[in-house]
């Protein structure tokens, strides 16, 4: 377990609800992400996990509440200019472009780093060229972050489930993060995979500095790898705090083990 | 000609009697010449001997401000990396040893060797190693630094014993500033005699021993075989086998440094293949069990292929396995061959050795362990020189070398110059040579067996052929008689069944039993390949290898085998009549066999008995329990129920 350390806020949601139909997905959910944390999000299935990261993320909008990154409101961006404000994120189904090759793919990461003109990137010439390999050397450092060299010129669609998920992260990872969402990064993984994954997800943390926050179902891995824990049960927060605290909480025990519901 | 006989004999030029003086000699004559090549961000980054001298001699001089006194022992862990490469000359430079460990040792493994060899410093590679040395650091304690090259994942490490490559550097040119001409001074005061290294040899029974070889053992060893095959400073090497492994040291350290040619590190283990295709070696060595694989991953190709394709493949090899053996046995190959022989070097051969990476082949070895025929004759006649060479730790990895132009499958060659080789009455291959080693270190019990009257034991039972060619049977103590008196020598047998793609590992056993039978373990990618194609859906190693489709495909390349075996009226005795595909990988973690992969046979027998009683008790299953060690050195245990088959038996010619 990591030393339990309290940053200053990065990501602030303040009262944030969303409801899809008559369904609450979220219920005035209000949680704190400090800087240079690793947050995990647990909760049963439908809790309203991916709905939250789905919000952070500005592909949903809440219709009550505030999120405010980085000291600003952002409730209402939309994801491109998320992502322009350093938030990343991998899917819970994997997204790559299958036909492309895992260098392409993470270099698609680049794009909003790419300043140009049309016809200058399609001469390959002066500025472009210069851009171009800045880029492709940023993303050869992710390469040997992520131990993918071996896999470089090969299709996504190819790889292995495990490789996936380690191209996606790494094609995250190529937008220069400041904040990195994670959706159960180690879902369907074995237990190899998963330690390499956690060791991945700790040394991003480590070597950039990116606020990580990730929802996962390995209770064993939260506990592990998390600074910060937060459980979300049936659309609203149940616990917030250390891992301790949140694993010792008795509301979390009886989501987790089905304590019948009134 | 006197003078090359008394250079291959031992004498050194003083001046030029350690590798850090032959370095300094380097970087004068050559300069900017290509020394070490490292692929790093997808980009083949190289340095030339005037930076080797530059880099070691920082690291030498960091070390120096660390304490590092004449006669320390520097332990070095990681992949092939230039910076542990630099590190090997600084230590010797600063009239030290190094001693390089195996990357993928276990905790335990590690801490016998660190702590044996008495190394004050460790320098390595990443985290991985860090964490490792940090666990044992209890228990070795004339460890005082760490050093490592990779600083990830490390920041949080507070560790005062730990140390960065680049700190250790700044502290160099630190030292240098405050001392000038300190590092010149050490490195003069070095001999031909003192002790270049310890090579721990992994050892098919007890604990590791450290094998000392000086600098002239190795600079003589490495001088004499670069001028039998004409090493020059433009040839290009792969540096990917373990650094630990003697032959690497040899190959990659101590004939670079003699020949003064190039040495390439892949960018990870991972990624060897496609780095040798994108530099495409001159010279370039492989246990047997790499030429394996290699093959292994081009028939599944050829098997995915086209069958028009497929059919063309097979056709052109066949020609030119013809005419390799035509050319060995030194008769003209049979016209129409020699018709169809452009042909396919056109459609087939060429692009074949491109696409292994070794078109620009010139000097290929095979060496640490016995090949297949088989094997040999396919490069071969792919037109890839590749040949036998004989040798062990002891003798600086070289004893004999088959010369090019006479290639014997069968054969380890001839002796290298100022090598001589004798067959003990006993069957056992003793020699003695310039490269024969000092001892082993702290151990003069094992010095002592080993070295009897000046003759070093090799413990193989060899013959020489009519023509002077050395014949290596077996380990001496594993040949053995069946109950019939039929000779079983148990390593031929396992090498002509590994040549089968679907067959990864084999251990035979028959030593006094009334019939040889045969533990196997499949090749994962090749049998998994072949069940895909089949549509045979299998969920891991284990239940793949009791497929009872894999136990007939296991049984064909046993029939062919046997087939072979019983070709030759001395051998068809020891065809083999049963065997079973083990539930699981034979793994060095688990001792089952070296980290050079060879077969520990006295564990293996011991471990896997019960096994062993069912393939001679007529049982048709039997049901074992095994113990398997993790990577990270927790134990848990597999059970599984163990098929028996019978193998079929081929009559005698």
């Amino acid at each position: 377990m990591r030393e339990p350390v309290r940053h200053a806020p990065l990501l602030e949601v303040d009262g944030i609800s969303v409801r899809f139909g008559a369904v609450q997905a979220l219920d005035r959910v209000s949680l704190s992400i400090g800087r240079g944390e690793i947050a995990a999000i647990i909760g049963p299935n439908g809790a309203g996990k991916t709905t939250l990261l789905n919000v952070i993320s500005g592909f949903y909008h809440p219709y009550e509440g505030h999120i405010r990154f980085d000291g600003k409101d952002r409730t209402h961006l939309k994801p491109f200019d998320v992502a322009a404000l350093g938030i990343a994120r991998t899917f819970q189904n994997v997204a790559l472009f299958k036909g492309m090759s895992v260098l392409d793919n993470i270099m698609t990461g680049r794009l909003l780093k790419m300043r140009g003109s049309f016809l200058l990137e399609g001469l390959y010439w002066g500025p472009a060229k210069r851009q171009e390999l800045a880029h492709r050397a940023f993303v050869e450092r992710i390469i040997d972050f992520l131990e993918i060299q071996a896999i470089r010129k090969t299709s996504a669609g190819r790889l292995p489930y495990g490789l996936q998920k380690r191209v996606e992260l790494a094609r995250a990872l190529a937008a220069e993060p400041t904040f990195l969402l994670l959706d159960e990064p180690m879902a369907g993984m074995n237990l190899e995979e998963k330690e390499d994954m956690c060791r991945f997800i700790m040394g991003v943390n480590d070597e950039f500095g990116t606020t990580i926050a990730l929802i996962e179902h390995d209770m064993s891995v939260v506990m592990d790898i998390s600074d910060h824990v937060i459980a979300l049960d049936y659309g609203r927060k149940i616990a917030d705090g250390t891992p301790d605290e949140v694993r010792a909480n008795s509301a979390v025990i009886d989501a987790y083990l089905g304590v019948a519901h009134a | 000609m006197t003078r090359a006989t008394a250079a291959a004999a031992g004498a050194l030029d003083p001046a030029l009697d350690t590798f850090p003086k032959l370095v300094v000699d380097n970087a004068r004559r050559l300069g900017g010449k290509v020394a070490v090549r490292e692929k790093d961000l997808g980009i083949w980054q190289a340095h030339g001997w005037s930076q080797y001298l530059t880099e070691a001699r920082l690291i030498a001089l960091g070390l120096a401000s660390l304490g590092f006194a004449r006669g320390d022992k520097t332990a070095i862990v990681g992949d092939n990396r230039p910076a542990l490469y630099w590190t090997m000359l600084a230590t010797q430079a600063l009239g030290g040893v190094p001693v390089p460990l195996y990357q993928d040792s276990i905790e335990k493994e590690m801490q016998f060797i660190v702590d044996h060899a008495e190394a004050r410093f460790a320098v390595v590679e990443d985290q991985e190693q860090v964490d490792k040395l940090l666990h044992v650091r209890e228990a070795c304690p004339r460890l005082e630094y760490i050093i490592y090259g990779d600083p990830r994942g490390l920041r949080r490490y507070k560790d005062a014993c730990l140390l960065s490559l680049a700190e250790l550097k700044e502290r160099g040119e630190k030292l240098d500033r405050e001392r000038p001409g300190y590092f010149e001074r050490e490195l003069a005061a070095g001999k031909g005699d003192d002790v270049a290294i310890f090579c721990y040899t992994s050892g098919t029974t007890g604990q590791p021993k450290g094998t000392m070889l000086t600098h002239r053992n190795l600079i003589l060893t490495a001088r004499n075989a670069a001028a039998l095959e004409g090493l020059r400073p433009d040839d290009e090497v792969m540096a990917y086998l373990p650094m630990a492994w003697a032959g690497d040291h040899l190959f990659s350290f101590a004939q670079s440094v003699v020949a003064g040619f190039a040495i390439n590190c892949p960018e990870s283990q991972a990624t060897v293949l496609q780095d040798l295709k994108e530099i495409g070696p001159t010279y370039f060595f492989a246990p047997p069990r790499i030429w394996e694989n290699l093959l292994t991953s081009v028939l599944i190709r050829v098997d995915d292929a086209w069958a028009p394709k497929r059919a063309m493949v097979r056709f052109f090899l066949e020609v030119a396995r013809r005419m390799e053996r035509a050319r060995l046995a030194h008769r003209a190959p049979a016209f129409l061959d020699q018709l169809l022989a452009p042909l396919g070097r056109l459609l087939v051969y060429g692009p074949l050795r491109d696409n292994l990476g070794m078109r620009r082949i010139r000097v290929a070895y095979t060496a640490g362990e016995a090949i297949g025929p088989e094997l040999l004759e396919f490069y071969r006649s792919l037109g890839v020189n590749v040949k036998q060479v004989y040798g062990m730790t002891e003798s600086s990895a070289l004893i004999s070398i088959q010369r090019d132009g006479d290639v014997k499958l069968d054969t380890v060659g001839t002796p290298l110059p100022g090598v001589e080789i004798r067959i003990a009455e006993s069957g056992e291959v003793l020699f003695r040579s310039p490269g024969m080693f000092r001892g082993y270190y702290k151990n003069d019990a094992a010095t002592g067996q080993t070295i009897e009257n000046g003759w070093v034991h090799t413990g193989d039972a060899g013959v020489f052929d009519r023509d002077g060619h050395l014949k290596i049977i077996d380990r001496a103590r594993d040949v053995g008689r069946l109950a019939t008196g039929t000779l079983f020598a148990p390593k031929y047998l396992e090498n002509k069944l590994k040549f089968s793609p679907f067959i990864k590992e084999a251990v035979c056993v028959g030593d006094g039993r009334p019939y040889v039978v045969a533990l196997l373990n499949i090749d994962l990618a090749a049998v998994g390949n072949w069940a895909e194609r089949r549509n045979l859906a299998y969920t891991s190693y284990a239940d793949l290898a009791q497929k009872p489709e894999v136990y007939e495909l296991v049984r064909e390349a046993v029939g062919r085998v046997n087939a072979s075996l019983a070709e030759d009226p001395e051998l068809t005795g020891a065809q083999i009549r049963k065997f079973l595909v083990l539930h699981k990988e034979l793994d060095a973690d688990d001792q089952e066999i070296t980290r050079t992969r060879k077969v520990r046979r006295g564990f293996i027998a011991q471990k896997y008995a019960a096994l062993i009683e069912g393939l001679y008790s007529g049982a048709a299953h039997v049901n074992v329990e095994a113990q398997v060690t993790y990577e990270d050195g927790r134990v848990g245990t597999v059970r599984a129920d163990v098929r028996i088959a019978d193998a079929a038996v081929a009559v005698g010619a």
